[in-house]
């Protein structure tokens, strides 16, 4: 492993820990006894007691850290207080459908992004750059909320073409389950879009500058050879740089998305556990969603090294 | 060229054509601010008092764009909306740049441990985007307009931090800079004196497109219900209540999101047209 | 016929504040085996001639004139074309080696590529060929440096790819564009008599652009002084540097403090008997460009397009100067006093 490599998982692992210390803070610590919201304020002194001696309230703070961090590495999630039943049966039914949302977003945005990039870089400065620049703009501006609701309203309500809302499960048929999560992951997708549309054009006209371009086509290497073999790996690093802080973007937007469409996704579950004031479930979704961005930020980091041999024997 | 030094009009116009993007933004975001500013002295109707009798209406030269499901009328709402939109992004940029801007100065003025331990705190606040910071402080706090406020304006914090730290370990890297070491003046004072000045348009730049983002994460979190509360109008909160009479009276769901759609294009487009201004070598690529 | 024929070349680029000329009615002819040196300072419109050779203007560039190889006018070639002489006929090497290569492509994919391109070898040929060339070029232990990557060489070794990437296809013409201006002053000497002895060897023709009096004179045995952008003084070199016959090629000579040293200076010190600024290629005046820099100008030189002269007729030594006499006059005390 080279020494960028091996800095970045540094980095990784510290950051994860960060991460879920602060999540323990701001959600375990400072929330107080949460055995007063559970068993009301009139419940007599044992019952308290044995309450918190159930849920290991009295250990110290640390002794409780690494007790959730052992059961999260171990699959055990915890209880959630509110129904009792262990927190991973609730989030695992969420996550197949908030993960596959989200890639299913990914995935569209990083095909329309490319092109669109791509083709208004090779039109620059004529008619269909300008057309994709604006469009782009305009796209950025657009509340992903809104913009599900408009789609619902002409494709679902109006044309009758989708399902207002509601998630077919996988196991009912998977171009179902698609089909039921195609626009979202639209309304999901074109705000981003419309950024790494803009990210990948500004990439392929600077790298169109590089001097090593000018040398390719002083080989004699036509423009189309140019922008395929030289310009479009180099200019894929700030892509993939935004790409990486995209895919945050569009966990958080997941859970918007989701109460629009009326999915049961990790969005919904963590609202009902904030009105439930069912703690270890917070705790555990917003630990699970940090830790896919820091995830997805380290597989940049290793993207970087497989593109660039740069990194694969210097630092940076 | 030279017709344009003889014609005031077509200089202007050839100015504005040259700033097209400043001059869009500065007109919306104008648009949304004159909107909030007026809504504090007067509204077409009041903004919160209930009238079922006259709910649900189409747009009409007595509701411009209508009324809600309580018989609001939307044009005041939104107007309303506005002063709460520019309060979340006024305090929440505030934050991030009084807080993350001091802390990028910080890390390009200690170097060293500072700087690594200040830019690895926000590394891993980056794991944790508005709607996600937001939902800690609600379970932790409870929602409310004041709480989303924090979580944006804590989000902000790291993004102003790296791009002041980066901003100012450049300014820091010039002669200039030596000249003033040399002379024995303290970090501290040199910060205030040399590198803070020159930093400024990237900062303005980057609050611009921050408010834009602040905006939009207002309104989401509003929608959500973990915002804004009711009966304060928010464009937010809007949207999810005509997201129930949607499928009936449409328009209701078109006027909120057309306003905050255009109060951040307004935005976003200010922030690239100050870029240009301010900083053209940074637009080549564009 | 010559190989290469340059005639009434005019470059000009649409600027936000007009129309620049970069290159004005040019004219040169080339032979194989011949070898010209172009010198100027920067902006003179040397390079753009050069990019108006392989065709690589910026997209605002516009050409006028002929540009003739072996009678093939190459303004009239359509792209294809022209990538088809590009890197084939005509190669050129550039000033930054250590930007010039793609980082991200090992050195044997960037040497081969041409080959692959022009002459349809297979990859296995090509890599051949790829490692003989760099072994001509001076690189140590070839073979294996074809998997290097651009990061692994040094300035040095990087221009010495880059030399043997334009010398893959046997090309008729090779450009070096300042091509020792950014390496250490002890690789300097060693790729310039690199690049001499293959161009010697092959018998290509070869074009070396620089502001460096110095290289031209060690190199070439033509020689073209440019001045905004158009030709004002050429002839061989021993005839050129013997009389120095335009103002300017005096000035440029009077900042070199020894001929022949190959060594580097700076560009303020090399023109700090020259008063004055380049010319901007916008706002240029309408007779002689240098007139408003010259120390022997009148009144009548900014207004008149100057007429050329034979210096000496039989080598072929020409300027553009409306005073040649005056300008002879003050250069022979500095000749008598050497």
């Amino acid at each position: 492993m080279s020494v960028f490599l091996a800095k970045r998982f540094l980095t990784f692992v510290a950051t994860l820990l960060g991460a879920s210390i602060v999540v323990f803070l701001v959600l375990e610590i400072l929330p107080g006894d949460p055995s007063m919201t559970l068993l009301g304020a009139d419940a007599d002194e044992e019952a308290y007691a044995a309450l918190r001696l159930k849920l290991g309230l009295d250990d110290p703070a640390f002794v409780r850290y690494f007790e959730w961090m052992w059961g999260m590495f171990h699959g055990d999630f915890g209880v959630s207080y509110a129904y009792s039943v262990p927190v991973m049966e609730l989030v695992w039914g969420s996550l197949g459908l908030t993960v596959p949302l989200a890639m299913f977003a990914m995935a569209i945005t990083v095909v329309v992004a490319l092109g669109l990039g791509v083709f208004a870089a090779s039109r620059h400065n004529k008619p269909g750059d300008y057309v994709i620049m604006t469009i782009s703009q305009l796209g950025i501006a657009v509340p992903n909320f809104w913009f599900g609701i408009l789609l619902i309203l002409f494709f679902a309500v109006n044309l009758g073409w989708f399902k207002a809302g509601g998630f077919i499960q996988w196991e009912d048929g998977i171009w179902l389950a698609l089909k039921s999560l195609f626009l979202p992951a639209i309304a999901l997708a074109t705000v981003q879009a419309a950024i790494l549309a803009r990210t990948t054009r500004s990439a392929v006209l600077e790298t169109f500058r590089e001097d090593y371009v000018r040398t390719a086509r002083a080989k004699g290497l036509t423009r189309s050879q140019t922008l395929w073999r030289h310009v479009l790996r180099n200019a894929l690093i700030p892509v993939i740089t935004v790409m990486g802080l995209q895919f945050a973007n569009l966990l958080a937007g997941t859970i918007v998305i989701e109460s629009v469409f009326s999915l049961p996704g990790l969005g919904k579950l963590v609202f009902q556990a904030i009105a439930n004031r069912d703690m270890p479930v917070v705790k555990d979704i917003v630990l699970l969603l940090a830790g896919m961005v820091i995830v997805v930020n380290f597989i940049v980091d290793v993207t970087y090294a497989v593109i660039d041999p740069r990194l694969k024997v210097h630092d940076v | 060229m030279s017709e344009e030094k003889q014609n005031p009009v077509m200089a202007a116009l050839s100015l504005m054509m040259r700033y097209r993007n400043f001059v869009i933004g500065a007109v919306l975001t104008g648009l949304v601010i004159v909107a909030a500013f007026l809504s504090t002295v007067w509204t077409p109707h009041s903004a919160t008092d209930l009238a079922i009798r006259s709910r649900l209406q189409f747009p009409s030269l007595e509701h411009w764009l209508g009324t809600d499901h309580f018989g609001r009328d939307i044009l005041s709402m939104i107007m309303v909306g506005a002063q709460n939109s520019l309060i979340v992004g006024i305090v929440a940029v505030g934050i991030g740049v009084i807080l993350g801007v001091g802390l990028g100065l910080w890390a390009a003025a200690r170097r060293g441990w500072t700087e690594e331990l200040i830019m690895r705190f926000s590394d891993f606040t980056f794991a944790f985007p508005a709607v996600l910071s937001a939902i800690m402080i609600t379970a932790l706090l409870g929602p409310g307009a004041v709480n989303s406020i924090l979580a944006i304006g804590i989000y902000n914090i790291p993004v102003f931090a790296r791009i002041s730290r980066g901003a100012a370990n450049a300014i820091w890297s010039r002669e200039y800079i030596m000249a003033a070491k040399a002379a024995g003046k303290g970090r501290f004072r040199i910060t205030i004196e040399h590198v803070l000045p020159n930093i400024t348009s990237v900062i303005v730049v980057q609050a611009t497109i921050s408010f834009a983002i602040a905006i939009l994460a207002e309104a989401a979190l509003s929608y959500l219900g973990i915002g804004t509360q009711p009966p304060e109008p928010s464009w937010g909160r809007m949207l999810n209540d005509a997201q129930t009479y949607a499928t009936i009276k449409p328009y209701l769901a078109i006027f909120p999101g057309a306003a905050i759609f255009l109060a951040v294009l307004g935005l976003n487009m200010l922030g690239d047209g100050l870029r240009d201004i301010l900083d053209p070598r940074l637009t080549r690529g564009r | 016929m010559a190989l290469l024929e340059v005639k009434n070349l005019d470059v000009t680029l649409a600027t936000s504040r007009g129309p620049a000329r970069a290159v004005r009615n040019l004219s040169f002819d080339l032979d194989r085996g011949q070898t010209l040196g172009i010198v100027g300072e920067s902006g003179c419109g040397k390079s753009m001639t050069a990019l108006a050779l392989l065709g690589l203007l910026p997209e605002n560039g516009v050409t006028t004139g002929s540009i003739n190889l072996d009678g093939q006018d190459l303004l009239t070639l359509n792209e294809d074309a022209m990538c088809g002489v590009r890197g084939n006929r005509i190669s050129m090497i550039f000033q930054e080696p250590m930007t010039s290569l793609n980082p991200l492509h090992t050195i044997g994919r960037q040497v081969t590529e041409p080959m692959l391109i022009h002459q349809g070898m297979t990859r296995d040929q090509a890599r051949d060929e790829a490692v003989r060339l760099l072994e001509r070029v001076g690189i140590a232990s070839a073979a294996q440096r074809l998997d290097s990557f651009p990061h692994q060489l040094s300035g040095g070794q990087r221009q010495r790819v880059m030399i043997a990437m334009a010398l893959s296809c046997k090309p008729d013409v090779l450009i070096a564009d300042e091509p020792t201006t950014a390496l250490d002053v002890t690789i300097q000497g060693q790729i310039l008599d690199l690049i001499a002895d293959i161009v010697a060897e092959a018998g290509m023709a070869l074009i070396l652009i620089s502001h460096d009096l110095g290289v031209i004179a060690e190199t070439v045995d033509r020689v073209l002084v440019m001045y905004g952008g158009a030709g004002v003084e050429t002839g061989p070199t021993a005839s050129l540097f013997e009389h120095l016959a335009h103002p300017y090629t005096q000035g440029l000579f009077a900042a070199v403090p020894k001929l022949g040293s190959g060594g580097r200076r700076g560009q303020g010190a090399r023109l700090a008997t020259i008063p004055g600024l380049v010319p901007e290629l916008v706002d240029l005046p309408t007779g002689c460009t240098f007139a408003d820099r010259c120390n022997i100008a009148d009144g009548q030189c900014a207004g008149t397009v100057p007429t050329v002269h034979d210096v000496a007729e039989d080598a072929g030594h020409r300027v553009a100067c409306l005073k040649p006499d005056d300008a002879k006059r003050q250069f022979a005390p500095a000749e008598a006093g050497r």
